[in-house]
């Protein structure tokens, strides 16, 4: 039985997916076909004339280089978004993959597992981003999504493996090996589709972590990407001498990181309900 | 006998996505004072919330018709407001569920949440209601009530947690005590126990009690009365004795052939065919008949209630289905 | 336990024991449950043996155990000419094929995420009972032989009803062409009018198929319809063993007396005697010395004896009874 209240809110929410859905697509469709189309990033048309407000000419603004925001911001995405991506991916495969061989298996696996990821889990991410980003120098844009990736993957594991015992004293896990089912048909048919939820959700949360996390590191000047290439975090860094005078050299990349995290948020709602067979 | 609690017409309404449902149409019975009245059904026929709508502790989702009336010694309790429904529950009716674990508070210990439950309804010290409590835990049966009292639900085996939740329904002598699946959770030796108890208590105490239950097994005996639920109306009301002799309506019929028996000829069991329906697919007219062996046309039509006997009613079209 | 005319045995299991470990939570000393401790029992081809007891009694570790989804601590189970606690990983895995289980709860019992046709096929598959192409159609008939349409194959868990996913169950067991079922309280979550649909439908699938069935239940009536023979537990042990008939119409063990006597009869005209056990079931962790029923039992003879030395199982009347006074 569901309530006024909650369908309106069922409904908003599968509309809600949509819309986040095709502001990321659209964000995606620009960020691949804009930059052909726009000012290049690093062209500096008037650098004497410092971070111009937002005109015909620059819908954005430039910044304090003269460069065109909007052009950047675009561009930026390509970075902020293929980063996200990239590192999210890495993190749900190693957090899945952990979870559950720990859940599964359970003993002593388990035992050690989880006590490897509470240790990771006690350091604080920044923490060992930084002591990575320092001692490599010269952090590429590869190394930066596999460091980042790497160090993501410890609280979705413990989510997963928290599911999987959870589930695998459900009797069609039961049933499953009655059947005589293999150890990785029961995970692979029987686990990880039922623990597609919460991976979603970690998944979401962790696109938003991802870009804010990059857009930190950028902020602090240590992160993984190099002037001039633009990303929405380092904009916002590069930005920051100028809050006061030249706002929006900040304002949107910082826009253009909530919109993204919203509608990603967004999709991982609407997926999450959709992949329950119960609302389809 | 005049009836202590008078529900007539009690309409339950549910607001969905996919619009109205009514889960229970029109009940209508009646429980004198020292009888016990037995609502019978299978899952999803409206007997719990025809239960819940008599303390109006329905979800929100839900609410009562209009044209329901609900009367507890000729008062009206359904256009009551919560301050007044208040003092109803816990005082003048009380109710047990199935789940004796979950109705109970973990946190707190057997015995503080009865001298709660008296010191909420009465205007008593902490001793004098320490005493009470006590003596409650005594009447139903617990062994040792002093070492009893001060341990915590979980240390509890479920048989005593439902003994407690019947001691807090009894604390402030309700008139009428609604037992909701009351032993469903619990083991047929254990079951056996509380039955025995609540039918104890109900003569002592002279309360009306109202049994919902599935099991029609732990309806013989111990009920003086039963009303017989399908798909959110009661299909058939008579005396115990009498409904299990001569039952009137075909569903009453086909579930009491369909219960396996420890006595009698072995013989294959006759089940009776189809699921139950859910509320928002409920058949229109006599709502059992896709499921009847008897149905004709005139079953496209809802049966009026008709008398077989004194004290016995039915809703079916058929004089004498056999 | 068997008849001189019963077929020979399919399931012999010999002084079945489980013992779980429970560790404390702070200090390093171990707790032994013993959920099953010591039974020993047959079941021909083609027949059921009933297992009855309340919650807790073991009935569902001694199913279980036999069917190695949990490990023995100690005794025998052979099927056949197999000793199925000897078998390991995957002559286990292919020797599941032969025995089967159906759970009590509906809507646990199916993977919520696969569809009807996934779950049935998936023995099939695995098994390769069938070439793959050929796997859509025997679950349609496999569907319709528990009486389901072959459109159910494609539709999720959730879109029936108890009655029918208990069909959908039973319907992927079949799915390996099992000798040997267990059926783990299979109609205690249904509907009362739809229990004996289900009932109905086991005995004839074990008429048409020869199957032979392990029916835990905790209701004798059930079990009356169902079991050729019945096997009481308590505190896990058996407490009587016999023929149904026998069991329900001349019980020697006080606790089946008292069990069957707790029974809810639905006739208010059955003048049967009713035993109103007191106290409740022990903790099968601290079992009491001696009978374990001893502090329940209501035996007028019960003595010393009862409270010391642990009575077996032995014939009294036509059933077998581990009472030291089961003949008074």
């Amino acid at each position: 039985m569901i309530t006024r209240t909650e369908a309106s809110f069922h409904h908003w929410r599968r509309s809600g997916g949509w819309l986040g859905v095709v502001v990321l697509v659209g964000m995606i469709a620009v960020a691949l076909v804009g930059p052909l189309a726009l000012p290049d990033p690093a062209s500096q048309p008037d650098i004497v004339a410092g971070a111009q407000p937002p005109s015909l000419a620059h819908p954005f603004g430039t910044d304090e280089l003269s460069r065109d925001v909007l052009s950047r911001v675009v561009s930026g995405a390509r970075i902020s978004l293929a980063i996200a991506a990239l590192a999210v991916t890495l993190s749900l495969v190693l957090g899945a993959t952990f979870g559950l061989v720990a859940g599964y298996w359970g003993g002593w696996v388990d035992a050690v597992l989880m006590r490897l990821v509470d240790g990771a889990l006690a350091i604080p991410r920044l923490f060992l981003l930084l002591l990575l980003v320092t001692v490599w120098d010269h952090l590429t844009i590869v190394p930066f999504v596999l460091v980042i990736g790497a160090t993501g993957w410890f609280g979705t594991s413990r989510l997963v493996r928290a599911e999987v015992l959870r589930i695998k004293s459900e009797p069609f896990i039961q049933a499953a090996q009655a059947l005589g089912a293999k150890p990785a048909r029961i995970v692979r048919r029987h686990l990880l589709p039922n623990t597609a939820g919460p991976l979603l959700v970690a998944a979401t949360l962790g696109v938003g972590n991802v870009i804010l996390l990059e857009a930190g590191l950028s902020f602090l000047g240590v992160g993984g990407v190099r002037p001039p290439t633009p990303s929405w975090g380092r904009m916002i860094f590069e930005g920051k001498s100028v809050l006061a005078t030249a706002p929006w050299a900040s304002i949107f990349p910082g826009v253009a990181i909530v919109v993204t995290v919203l509608a990603v948020n967004l999709i991982g709602e609407a997926l999450r309900d959709h992949l329950d067979p119960k609302n389809a | 006998m005049t009836s202590l609690l008078d529900v007539r017409r009690l309409t339950v309404n549910f607001f969905s996505e996919a619009g109205t449902v009514t889960p229970v149409d029109e009940v209508s019975f009646q429980l004198a004072k020292g009888e016990t009245l037995a609502l019978v059904g299978e899952s999803g026929c409206g007997k719990s919330l025809t239960a819940l709508s008599i303390l109006q502790l329905l979800p929100r989702a839900a609410s009562i018709g209009p044209g329901s009336t609900i009367e507890l010694d000729g008062e009206d309790l359904v256009p009551m407001d919560e301050a007044a429904l208040r003092a109803v529950r816990g005082g003048r009716i009380a109710m047990i569920f199935q789940d004796p674990m979950t109705s109970l508070d973990p946190v707190y210990t057997a015995g503080s949440q009865i001298t709660e439950a008296i010191r909420a309804h009465r205007d008593v010290g902490k001793r004098q209601a320490r005493e009470r409590a006590l003596q409650l835990l005594e009447e139903v049966g617990i062994p040792d009530p002093l070492s009893r009292f001060d341990q915590y639900p979980h240390e509890l085996s479920g048989g005593m947690r439902q003994r407690v939740m019947i001691a807090i329904a009894l604390s402030c002598e309700p008139q009428v005590l609604i037992a909701d699946e009351p032993t469903t959770a619990l083991d047929v030796t254990v079951q056996a126990q509380i039955l025995e108890i609540l039918d104890r208590l109900r003569r002592s105490h002279d309360m009306a009690v109202l049994l919902i239950t599935h099991d029609l097994g732990i309806v013989a005996g111990r009920a003086d009365r039963v009303a017989v639920m399908y798909a959110g109306r009661i299909v058939e009301t008579a005396p115990t004795d009498r409904l299990f002799q001569h039952p009137a309506h075909p569903y009453t019929q086909a579930l009491l052939a369909s219960v396996p028996r420890l006595t009698g000829p072995l013989q294959r069991l006759s089940p009776i065919h189809g699921t139950v329906p859910n509320p928002d697919a409920w058949p229109a007219g006599c709502r059992f008949h896709p499921r009847c062996p008897y149905a004709f046309d005139r079953c496209q039509q809802q049966p009026p209630v008709r008398t077989v006997s004194d004290g016995h009613e039915t809703a079916c079209w058929l004089e004498s289905p056999q | 336990m068997t008849a001189p005319s019963s077929p020979p045995p399919l399931v012999r299991v010999r002084d079945l024991v489980k013992h779980y470990q429970r560790r404390g939570v702070l200090r390093a000393s171990t707790e032994r449950v013993r959920a099953v401790d010591g039974v020993s029992f047959t079941i021909p081809t083609g027949e059921t043996l009933g297992l009855v007891g309340e919650s807790g009694c073991g009935k569902t570790t001694v199913a279980r155990t036999v069917l190695r989804l949990e490990e023995a601590t100690s005794g025998s189970v052979r099927f056949g000419e197999v000793d199925v606690l000897a078998l390991q990983g995957n002559d286990l895995r292919t020797f599941r094929r032969r025995m089967q289980i159906i759970f009590q709860d509906p809507y646990g019992s199916l993977n919520p995420r696969m569809r009807v046709g996934q779950a049935i096929g998936e023995g099939l598959r695995i098994h390769r009972v069938v070439p793959k192409r050929d796997v859509p159609e025997r679950v349609a008939t496999l569907l319709a032989e528990v009486g389901l349409d072959a459109s159910a194959a494609r539709r999720y868990p959730h879109e029936f009803s108890g009655g029918q996913r208990q069909r959908i169950g039973i319907a992927r067991s079949l799915a390996v062409e099992p000798d040997f079922i267990v059926c783990d309280e299979p109609v205690s979550a249904l509907d009362v009018s739809v229990q004996a649909q289900v009932i109905n439908l086991l005995t004839d699938l074990q008429n048409r198929r020869g199957l032979s069935y392990l029916f835990i239940a905790h209701d004798l009536a059930v079990i009356r319809q169902v079991a050729q023979h019945t096997a009481v537990m308590y505190l896990g042990h058996f407490v009587e063993t016999g023929p149904t008939t026998e069991i329900l119409s001349r019980p020697h063990h006080p606790y089946t007396q008292a069990l069957l006597s707790a029974v809810p009869e639905p006739d208010p005209s059955s003048q049967r005697l009713r035993i109103v056990l007191s106290g409740d079931l022990p903790s099968p962790a601290h079992p009491p010395a001696g009978c374990p029923f001893h502090t329940r039992c209501f035996h007028p003879l019960k003595d010393g004896r009862c409270f010391t030395e642990r009575p077996t199982l032995r014939p009294v009347g036509a059933t077998e009874t581990a009472c030291h006074y089961a003949e008074d």
